[in-house]
């Protein structure tokens, strides 16, 4: 197979790093992780970079080493922002790149989650997509306090594994509304004809009447077709009933490849649940995530200050593949995934203040030297990541 | 250097409603950011306090089908107000979120999060629904009885505001040698078993710079007023003239103080419009020109048919006014607006009488009860009227709206505000960084040390 596409490059903003410690190292700024400035920065670099998008990770309970429950650990960043918020709190301060916040679709409502990312869209004029997220945690499900849990249980406890079905399942639903409340307005459905004393054209505006298993919502949206008609949605997945929900309702599959073999068998494990969800449209565009500690030009190795960083707490522990080396060496891992497949990459830096500047001096170039970085110009996130656009409304008549 | 009263301003942009003439020439985009941010800026160019957004949760729709004439779509609240703080540097950023369809946690969170990220400007109009038309946007449906939404809206203030308060101020030391990041490994630590929520946890938005954001609420029934009077440090108040203004502000300094409160630490602002002409006859020339505009055949149609609950498309407005009864029993035919009469009967009693009296046409009885557009005039006599009405105590200020969406409030700062400023009555330069400060209000701790 052919790869004529260079790969779409993100990066995977949180907090002060992927690392535990990442907050401690000289360059960090534990003191701002609350503040504009600091995301902005962050987000400017990466844009400066010419990267694709940021993601900004999110979650309705404190970070936490235990699956299911948070800890009491105070040596370890605690606390975030609300990341829709910081999304568009940095749109205005960014004109190219993507801005994709985490929302948990699990404990929200549909409605409000589809007219939050409509106007990151409109505020950012194109440039809008969202990471959904399910929860399966037991301290989120007691701040919201609306659904069961079965508490701190171990993940092969049936009762853990029905909720975590359920929940997917519900995903898939918000999803649909989500898009279907994307979909209420079409795009010239606000006329403002004088003539006829009519701002809408009634026609034009759509309930949804979506009627599932788990809630009903009837639409329209009160916030008009954004700007790309249907945002970017994303996931993240490990499984292959993350593979399905992905399958079924995003553009972007975020997984976490650990080697070559399981990096080709993620691609088959994603194409067979698209086959199995019957999915429609487009395929899926599979982005491997990686955890980078680029090495300092003429410094220390990425690997001996990962190295290090583990010595002062907690080790490192990650779902994505650990890359610590050069530019060239992380340059190489993204060359092997393209040529199995892979869409892109999106990168997590472990210490955002240290690796974020190095994609943006060492390792863009290196990609870009290597023709693996896409030049073309585009405004909004869809058209950096090749998906359709100008997609008509699902309810639009076609034009006779 | 003055003494007189300092005029509270806000500015105001309507997403749904038929007050905005987006027939007019200079008619913007109403979803646009362009458009908040110009608004936004104009405010904070005339030194303004906040900027208010409201919420939309339902399109209006009538018998059924959505409403085509008036302005429709209006923009997620929070996230323009996270746009905004990025487009300016001292105005406040006050939002409308309703306490039906939010839970406490991400309430609180979302707005802990836009005070952070504006440094300490953010605010929550709390507002309540009971309508099942709205609910049927949620999951949680149309599930409140009318009565108890103000139950729900007090705990949820209440619990927002445990939230906020469970993180220490120097809870994070982030002590980079030590190795320390948090003081208190329980940060955050919150539980509230209540009658409308059964949560517990710990909060993940660290104290922000106003540590508890502005609390903004309307309410004008006795239950509305307990409830403001008791939590708010704004009240949006629809008494704009100086009598009402006055026995409403008198009645709500009184209820403070009841509740243990400092009255001025309860500011109350109306909403107003304003025309501004060369000479006063312009100006109501002007007037009389936007609400013939406001009030067009199918504006005043559904505003009749909002109080009868029937249509009335069959009546000619250049007639009488309908002869039937309105229908309190049939499901409302006007829906996705707030009902704001208390009594159907007694308002159309109310509205036949003044049609009789003054043989009014259907059209006459729609101009003659139509809010005017509030302050009227040349610059000097609106700045007059307004700084008239702030020192006698009608109001601690204004949230002013405009026609003319988003240019219409750049008539205002460029015209009215160096008067108001000229008198003293309006600041030159913020004085302080955080929406309290702009308003006079202390900080939470200082108000938990004189309350002891």
């Amino acid at each position: 197979m052919t790869t004529s596409r260079p790969p779409h490059i993100g990066v995977a903003l949180e907090g002060a790093g992927w690392h535990p410690a990442a907050w401690r190292e000289p360059s960090s700024r534990p003191a701002d992780l609350f503040t504009a400035a600091y995301w902005i920065d962050l987000v400017r670099t990466a844009e400066r970079a010419g990267l694709d998008y940021v993601s900004i990770e999110d979650s309705l309970a404190l970070q936490s080493e235990r699956f299911l429950t948070g800890d009491e650990r105070t040596d370890e960043v605690r606390g975030r922002l609300d990341a829709v918020l910081i999304a568009s709190r940095v749109a205005p301060a960014v004109s190219r790149i993507g801005l994709l916040p985490v929302v948990t679709v699990t404990h929200t409502e549909p409605f409000h989650v589809s007219k939050a990312i409509a106007t990151l869209d409109y505020v950012s004029e194109g440039r809008a997509g969202v990471q959904v997220k399910v929860s399966v945690r037991a301290d989120e499900a007691a701040h919201v306090g609306r659904r069961p849990h079965p508490g701190d249980v171990a993940l092969d406890d049936p009762a853990f594994r029905a909720f975590v079905d359920e929940a997917f399942d519900e995903a898939a639903d918000v999803v649909e509304v989500v898009r279907r409340l994307w979909d209420s307005w079409e795009d010239d459905a606000e006329i403002r004809d004088a003539a006829t004393d009519r701002f809408l054209d009634a026609d034009k505006v759509h309930r949804i009447d979506f009627e599932g298993r788990f809630f009903s919502v009837r639409g329209p949206s009160i916030t008009p077709r954004p700007p790309q008609g249907q945002p970017v949605v994303a996931a993240l997945a490990h499984a292959e009933g993350p593979y399905r929900l992905a399958a079924r309702s995003a553009d972007v599959v975020f997984v976490t490849p650990a080697d070559a073999a399981h990096s080709r068998s993620i691609v088959d494990a994603v194409r067979d649940a698209e086959r199995a969800v019957e999915r429609q449209g487009e395929p899926l565009l599979i982005v491997a995530d990686l955890l980078v500690f680029l090495d300092e030009p003429g410094g220390e190795s990425g690997a001996d200050r990962l190295a290090r960083l583990d010595a002062l707490g907690r080790p490192l522990v990650s779902d994505a593949r650990i890359v610590a080396g050069s530019a060239s060496t992380v340059a190489d891992v993204i060359d092997d995934l393209v040529a199995a497949g892979y869409a892109g990459v999106r990168l997590r830096p472990g210490v955002a203040t240290d690796d974020l500047p190095r994609i943006a001096d060492d390792l863009v170039p290196e990609l870009r030297h290597r023709g693996l970085v896409q030049s073309a110009p585009h405004t909004t996130l869809r058209g950096r990541l090749g998906l359709p656009e100008g997609l008509p409304s699902r309810y639009a008549t076609p034009v006779a | 250097m003055s003494t007189r009263k300092q005029i509270i301003l806000a500015a105001y942009v309507g997403g749904v409603n038929e007050h905005t003439a987006w027939e007019h020439p200079d008619a913007g985009s109403q979803i646009d950011f362009s458009t908040f941010r110009h608004v936004a800026q104009t405010a904070e160019r005339g030194r303004f306090d906040y900027f208010f957004l409201a919420e939309g949760l339902a399109l209006r729709a009538r018998d059924g089908r959505i409403f085509d004439h008036d302005i429709a779509g209006r923009p997620d609240t929070l996230p323009v107000l996270a746009a905004i703080a990025a487009v300016t540097e001292h105005l406040g950023l006050v939002g409308t979120l309703n306490a039906t369809f939010n839970e406490p946690y991400e309430l609180a969170r979302q707005i802990a999060s836009l005070d952070h990220l504006s440094g300490g400007r953010a605010g929550w109009n709390v507002v309540t629904s009971f309508d099942a038309y709205t609910g049927a946007n949620f999951r949680r449906g149309g599930f409140l009885a009318h009565a108890d939404r103000y139950v729900r809206a007090e705990e949820t203030v209440a619990t927002v505001r445990e939230l906020w308060d469970s993180w220490a101020d120097d809870a994070i030391a982030a002590d980079k040698e030590s190795g320390v990041f948090l003081r208190d490994g329980r940060a955050g630590e919150f539980s509230h078993h209540g009658s409308q929520f059964d949560i517990e946890g710990r909060f993940t938005v660290p104290r922000s710079p106003q540590g508890r954001p502005v609390i903004v609420q309307a309410g004008v029934s006795p239950q509305g007023r307990d409830f403001a009077a008791s939590t708010a440090d704004a009240i949006f108040s629809p008494y704009s003239k100086l009598a009402e203004g006055k026995a409403f502000r008198d009645d709500i300094r009184e209820r403070a103080a009841r509740f243990g409160r400092d009255p001025e630490h309860v500011k109350i602002l109306p909403s107003a419009g304003f025309v501004l002409g060369d000479s006063r006859a312009d100006a109501e020339e002007k007037a009389r020109h936007i609400l013939e505009q406001q009030l067009s055949d199918r504006t005043i149609q559904v505003t009749f048919e909002q109080v009868w609950n029937r249509d009335l498309s069959a009546y000619d407005l250049d007639g009488p006014v309908p002869d039937i009864d309105p229908d309190p029993e049939a499901p409302a035919f006007i829906q996705g607006r707030a009902f704001i009469f208390q009594d159907r009967f007694q308002t159309v009693r109310t509205w036949r009488e003044l049609a009789e009296q003054k043989g009014l046409t259907l059209r006459g009885l729609a101009h003659e009860v139509a809010r005017a557009p509030g302050y009227i005039g040349t610059p000097e006599q609106v700045a007059d009227q307004l700084d008239t009405f702030v020192q006698e105590g009608g109001a601690d200020g204004v949230v002013l709206g405009s026609h003319v969406v988003p240019s219409g409030l750049d008539e205002f700062v460029d015209r009215v505000v160096p008067l108001l400023q000229e008198r003293g009555s309006l600041r030159t330069e913020y004085e302080g960084t955080t929406l309290r400060e702009n308003l006079g209000l202390p900080l939470p701790e200082a108000a938990l040390a004189a309350a002891l």
